[in-house]
């Protein structure tokens, strides 16, 4: 039973590896007496987490509203922009500019303008940057999905006069949707991150971001750190969610 | 013109296709009729064209088993895929019972099969096989009863709900001509179908299609490459030669009905016979012998056929006692 056995090493491994990773941090923090300011200790962060625990959801909860709003909207934007793309080719060659532009500017940078567009008091801005940020690898993973569609079922709708809806309804969607959902996947840690890095730029108080700065600047560095452990679970579920849809929507495909 | 006609009835295709059935079945038109058809391909541009078919005749009559062979480019699956109205001549006429070929493929007058089986691989095998009918509005309890009797029709009964990816090479075919069965179309169009599969996989298919047709009296237009396939399968094995795609020779088999072929047709003498008039048509005349056979061949050049032909795997003289 090999495979078996490498499964459990898979994940023995790394549990393995990341325990002594948590102890050798334990220990150079005891042993060198770094100042909390500098780094924490893993036990510190894991108290002041075990203590916050109703604060850190809270944040967390409020944070991951915003991301999964724009992974929703960004991601039916993408998919509908693609669609689109597909159908009618010359749309895909008059927005290369803008999509190669979007993908390589740092859409947080959006966020100081978006907030006085719509108001410090509103979630929107944060909304808005995650669903951009989502937009483009979704857009980009669609298309080329609504591309992979055979010859041979292409020729087949066309033998059976199918309509446009029903093609794109029975093949073209299938056939793109393990790519709309890699694109989905990645976009799903990039909506966290843009949701979280927004709230550094201002906004009401309460998402893990402000959460994280506010902690920073009252010097409680461990309750900081505890935020943080928070975000990376956050940004986990997220990948979770999506690596298990893409799983679903790849079954019975011959490999890829 | 024709497309006119043909939007301005498309949300009643179904409607439509019931009542030029009706009234055309007293006249009783040829399943298929091509004349004078040639596709130019690439025309445009720096490219020099490519005549695939040049002036193509051919008629189909209704309940006929026709096979097109040749080598490959001389433009057969583009014949077949014009008859579909999967691309259009660029010269010349084509009707389906009747009809202009777009008519024909908006009424879904004929069912189609390919070399790829061509499954949809995230619907199962019953799933695949009701597509054509799902598209066409057919409501779920008739589609199910349906594909229950396709499914029996191809054996495969107990499979309905396996995936594509579970099927071997020749069951995923099978499924594909079910699916291709599925509206009861009076014309099967069927290119190189069983080109991908092993020789002892595609015979048994073969029989199978035999009696499909015998129970269906569908008319086909068959694809091959296989001398053996053709003369098998059909009533008139139309050889076509390449560059530009021509008819040669039309031959008719004469080995009777579609429902009275069986396995034992593979060994009787008339089969044989046929397959050498194929294989006389396919190879050029002996005056004008392609270059190949020719330079091998010279002195001899009926006896050494006859000798390739005899070693041909589907003849299979050698091991016909063993059996």
């Amino acid at each position: 039973m090999r495979p078996a056995i490498s499964t459990s090493r898979a994940v023995v491994a790394p549990v393995i590896l990341g325990v002594a990773a948590l102890l050798i941090w334990q220990l150079s923090v005891m042993a060198f007496d770094i100042k909390p300011f500098v780094l924490p200790s893993p036990v510190e962060i894991a108290t002041q987490f075990g203590k916050n625990i109703p604060t850190v959801v809270q944040a967390s909860t409020v944070t991951g509203l915003n991301a999964l709003i724009g992974l929703i909207v960004g991601g039916i934007l993408g998919v509908a922009a693609a669609v689109l793309a597909a159908i009618a080719p010359v749309l895909d060659e008059l927005s290369a500019a803008v999509v190669a532009a979007l993908s390589v500017i740092p859409i947080v940078a959006l966020a100081p303008v978006l907030y006085t567009m719509f108001g410090a008091g509103a979630q929107t801005a944060r909304q808005i940057v995650a669903a951009i940020a989502v937009f483009i690898p979704v857009y980009l993973n669609s298309l080329r999905g609504f591309r992979q569609v055979r010859p041979v079922h292409r020729d087949l709708m066309r033998a059976y006069a199918a309509k446009p809806v029903q093609v794109t309804r029975t093949v073209t969607l299938p056939t793109a949707s393990p790519f709309i959902f890699t694109g989905l996947r990645i976009a799903s840690s990039l909506a966290v991150i843009s949701a979280l890095i927004a709230e550094y730029f201002g906004g009401p108080v309460g998402g893990l971001g402000k959460s994280i700065t506010s902690a920073a600047s009252s010097s409680n560095y461990s309750l900081a750190w505890a935020y943080v452990l928070g975000s990376i679970i956050l940004g986990l579920l997220f990948y979770g969610a999506t690596l298990g849809l893409e799983r679903l929507a790849s079954r019975h495909r011959p490999s890829a | 013109m024709t497309d006119q006609n043909a939007t301005a009835t498309d949300g009643g295709s179904v409607a439509a296709s019931a009542g030029a059935g009706a009234t055309r079945t007293a006249t009783a038109p040829d399943a298929v009729t091509v004349s004078g058809v040639s596709r130019v391909f690439g025309s445009r541009g720096r490219e020099a064209s490519v005549t695939a078919l040049d002036d193509v005749s051919l008629d189909v009559a209704p309940g006929e088993f026709v096979s097109l062979i040749g080598p490959s480019g001389c433009g057969k699956s583009t014949l077949l895929r014009l008859i579909a109205d999967l691309d259009q001549p660029s010269s010349g006429q084509i009707s389906v019972f009747g009809k202009p070929a777009r008519r024909a493929r908006i009424d879904q007058d004929y069912g189609i099969a390919f070399q790829q089986a061509g499954l949809l691989p995230w619907r199962t095998v019953a799933a695949n096989i009701e597509l054509p009918l799902e598209l066409h509005r057919v409501g779920a309890a008739e589609r199910r009863t349906r594909v229950g009797d396709l499914l029996s029709l191809v054996g495969l009964d107990d499979f309905g709900s396996k995936y594509p990816d579970q099927l071997s090479g020749g069951m995923q075919q099978r499924v594909a001509i079910a699916r291709a069965l599925a509206e009861s179309p009076r014309l099967l169009l069927m290119d190189e179908p069983f080109g991908a599969l092993d020789e002892m996989t595609r015979e048994r298919m073969q029989n199978e299609l035999l009696r499909i047709c015998a129970e269906t009296d569908a008319a086909v237009v068959f694809v091959t490459h296989s001398i053996p396939e053709a003369v098998f399968l059909s009533h008139r094995v139309v050889v076509m030669s390449p560059r530009p795609g021509r008819i040669v020779d039309v031959i008719p088999v004469g080995l009777g009905s579609t429902a009275d072929r069986g396995e034992a047709l593979r060994e009787d003498a008339g089969f044989f016979d046929a397959v050498g008039a194929v294989r006389e048509a396919l190879h050029g005349h002996p005056v004008s012998a392609g270059p190949a056979t020719s330079a091998t061949s010279t002195g001899s050049a009926g006896e050494a056929r006859e000798g390739a032909n005899l070693c041909e795997p589907s003849g299979r003289p050698a091991g016909r006692e063993s059996r």
